[in-house]
């Protein structure tokens, strides 16, 4: 090495030992909040738990520790939950809607959006953002026109009218995200799937789908999740425990007016999470890649 | 393999004239190219070729049949994109084995087929890498060789080479010039890029504006353009243009550039601008006809001196520019004879290929 580059050389060292510095203080903020974030956000669950674990007593006698579990860890709760009440006939319902749900709202919203990002027609720039426009209505609104036609198609008080208006939420946000990611796949792909012989349900089927599966698959987590967590539907359109979901059945049955039996609603509240929790935890990645598609796929 | 024809072809998008009455014949196992600046309807045609255009008036005819109406997998075509286009989630076999699982082909003679075809390209070795994996050139090669395997009647090209690096566009080029010698298949092949027409083309279409200007062999293009735009679009650094007048000259003729700069018409062309004398024309030479003074046989009349503006060189020759009645003229000489920038340099013009242009018409007299 010759004279000039060791001496070249020294504040390039100096400049690198402040970007470590930097990067130190950088981490150690970012570790801070992290930290501080995980605490905020994992605190309810792990209430949730210590509570589940709890016998009756224990969570009724005001001087323990609620943070602790005093006097042993006992599944009294769970065992209750599960012999004791309808929970799981809420939790078959909630299953049944939930695969029906995004069963339906999958189909139709690659159709669609295929249809409307690919298929040149009058008026189809005006149908996808209508489709958007649709998401923009919120259900608190929605719930009133809709039990008119739940009445009316004589759905009233039965586990299938969930199956039918569920969609009203999932399919317009779902045909979004897939117009987004159906439109960011290369115009001459399906042009040379065209030469190659495909036809169109052939392009969606072999190309499209398996090309766009990221967004596919965060638009179905999407989906599952509405389903599985909506509450102002079922509370509206669903009376009898036999025909009640996860959401209302847990908690209409679980607090008698103001009785609160807090052990197994936490019980009951933890189950009910349980699979969107496995569902996040398989498919978090394609999640976060199919929601942030459009930002860098040219 | 097939012959492909347009008869009266136009495309209207909207309020736009793409194409405005295409006529063409294309033999079977022709290289045909079509060239021409961006916006002149040349991808349009290829693409009304391939059926993913339809035709608003006109006929296109493929192996004998009209296939205005026929979807693009029935019209027998392969295309090669620009992009590419490959399907990213498959691997290389996947992607050359698509057409012909969709067409039902024994899967014993897909494999026949693609292994043949990339042999052909020397892609043997990337049969099982999905296209994330390849260079620019190696997805080209792939590209090509799901064209080939199909088999089809006709290869469509829709500038193919505008992704890669100069290099590989070389290189490339040779490849399918290469392909095509061996398997022969009639090829339509779109490019804004003159060299790449002029190397790889049998016939090459100078398209402008939605219209072909002229088809012809690179030879003939070159040495007997029709049109200004032709003259002006085909060799690369272009054609000189300069408005000029012929006058007489005794029994010769001559082309007047300024008032201090005129050459006598060789007498082999005087025939055939005698009738243009005292008309308002624009003379036309190419820089490889404007040279330092070499050759026996050349006219010392010819020759005159200009002070230069620019000198680049390039190796094997130098580009001079100087002006004459403030327009800029560019002559390619020998290394050795340019002089530097602002100074005095001795050059001869090869009137033996001159052109004139009425610039009523445009058209090369």
């Amino acid at each position: 090495m010759t004279a000039q580059a060791i001496v070249a050389g020294q504040p390039r060292a100096a400049a690198g030992a402040s970007l470590r510095r930097s990067r130190r203080w950088a981490l150690i903020a970012s570790y801070f909040f992290l930290i501080l974030f995980a605490i905020f956000f994992l605190t309810p669950p792990y209430y949730m738990i210590i509570t589940s674990l709890k016998s009756d007593a224990e969570v009724a006698h005001l001087a323990t520790n609620p943070w602790i579990i005093s006097n042993g860890v006992t599944l009294e709760q769970y065992r209750l939950l599960f012999q004791g009440t309808d929970f799981l006939i809420y939790f078959k319902n909630t299953v049944i809607v939930t695969l029906c749900v995004v069963a339906i709202t999958m189909v139709v919203s690659v159709l669609a959006a295929f249809s409307l990002s690919r298929m040149r027609f009058w008026g189809s720039g005006i149908l996808a953002t209508g489709i958007f426009l649709t998401y923009l209505v919120p259900d608190t609104l929605l719930f009133i026109p809709l039990f008119q036609i739940v009445r009316w198609l004589g759905l009233l008080n039965s586990y299938w009218s969930m199956v039918l208006v569920y969609p009203t939420l999932t399919v317009p946000f779902c045909t979004w995200i897939m117009i987004g990611y159906f439109q960011s796949i290369p115009k001459e792909l399906d042009e040379a799937a065209l030469i190659d012989g495909a036809g169109h349900l052939q392009m969606l089927l072999k190309i499209f789908i398996p090309v766009a599966l990221p967004g596919i698959i965060a638009a179905t987590i999407f989906a599952f999740t509405v389903s599985w967590a909506a509450f102002v539907y079922p509370i509206a359109f669903l009376f009898s425990a036999d025909q009640q979901v996860l959401t209302v059945g847990t908690v209409t049955s679980l607090i008698k007016a103001d009785v609160y039996k807090w052990g197994m609603l936490m019980a009951g509240a933890l189950v009910a999470a349980a699979p969107p929790l496995i569902v996040y935890a398989f498919l978090m990645d394609y999640y976060i890649a199919g929601l942030t598609a459009g930002a860098t796929k040219g | 393999m097939a012959e492909v024809a347009l008869h009266n072809v136009k495309k209207r998008f909207d309020e736009v004239d793409a194409v405005r009455g295409v006529s063409l014949q294309i033999p079977d196992k022709e290289f045909v190219v079509l060239v021409g600046p961006s916006g002149c309807g040349k991808s349009t045609t290829l693409r009304m070729i391939a059926g993913l255009e339809e035709v608003t008036s006109g006929d296109i005819v493929i192996g004998g049949d009209v296939v205005n109406d026929v979807p693009p997998k029935d019209r027998d075509i392969a295309m090669v994109f620009q992009n590419y286009a490959l399907y990213p989630h498959m691997t290389v076999f996947e992607n050359m084995s698509f057409g012909l699982k969709l067409r039902r082909i024994p899967k014993p003679e897909i494999k026949a087929r693609v292994e043949k075809a990339a042999k052909i390209l020397d892609i043997t070795d990337l049969l099982g890498r999905r296209p994330k994996q390849l260079s620019g050139g190696q997805r080209q090669r792939v590209a090509m060789g799901r064209a080939i395997v199909r088999n089809p009647k006709v290869f469509l090209f829709d500038e193919p080479l505008s992704n890669l690096d100069a290099k590989l566009r070389v290189q490339m080029r040779t490849e399918i010039k290469r392909v095509h010698q061996q398997v022969k298949t009639t090829t339509v092949y779109v490019t804004h890029d003159q060299v790449e027409a002029m190397t790889l083309a049998d016939r090459v279409v100078v398209m402008n504006d939605g219209r072909i200007d002229q088809v012809g062999t690179p030879h003939e293009l070159y040495h007997r353009p029709k049109t200004r735009f032709v003259a002006g679009f085909i060799g690369s650094p272009a054609m000189n243009f300069l408005p000029t007048r012929i006058e007489q000259n005794g029994e010769g003729l001559i082309v007047r550039l300024s008032e201090a700069l005129a050459f006598p018409i060789p007498a082999t062309h005087t025939q055939r601008y005698r009738a243009s004398v005292g008309k308002d024309l624009v003379f036309g030479l190419r820089p490889e006809h404007i040279t330092e003074p070499r050759g026996e046989a050349r006219d010392p009349r010819c020759e005159f001196t200009v002070t230069l503006d620019v000198v680049e060189p390039m190796g094997m020759e130098t580009m001079v520019f100087y002006t004459v009645n403030a327009t800029e003229i560019c002559a390619r000489v020998e290394p050795s004879a340019a002089s530097g920038p602002g100074q005095p340099m001795r050059l001869y013009a090869n009137l033996n290929h001159m052109h004139l242009i009425d610039p009523a018409t445009d058209l090369v007299l």
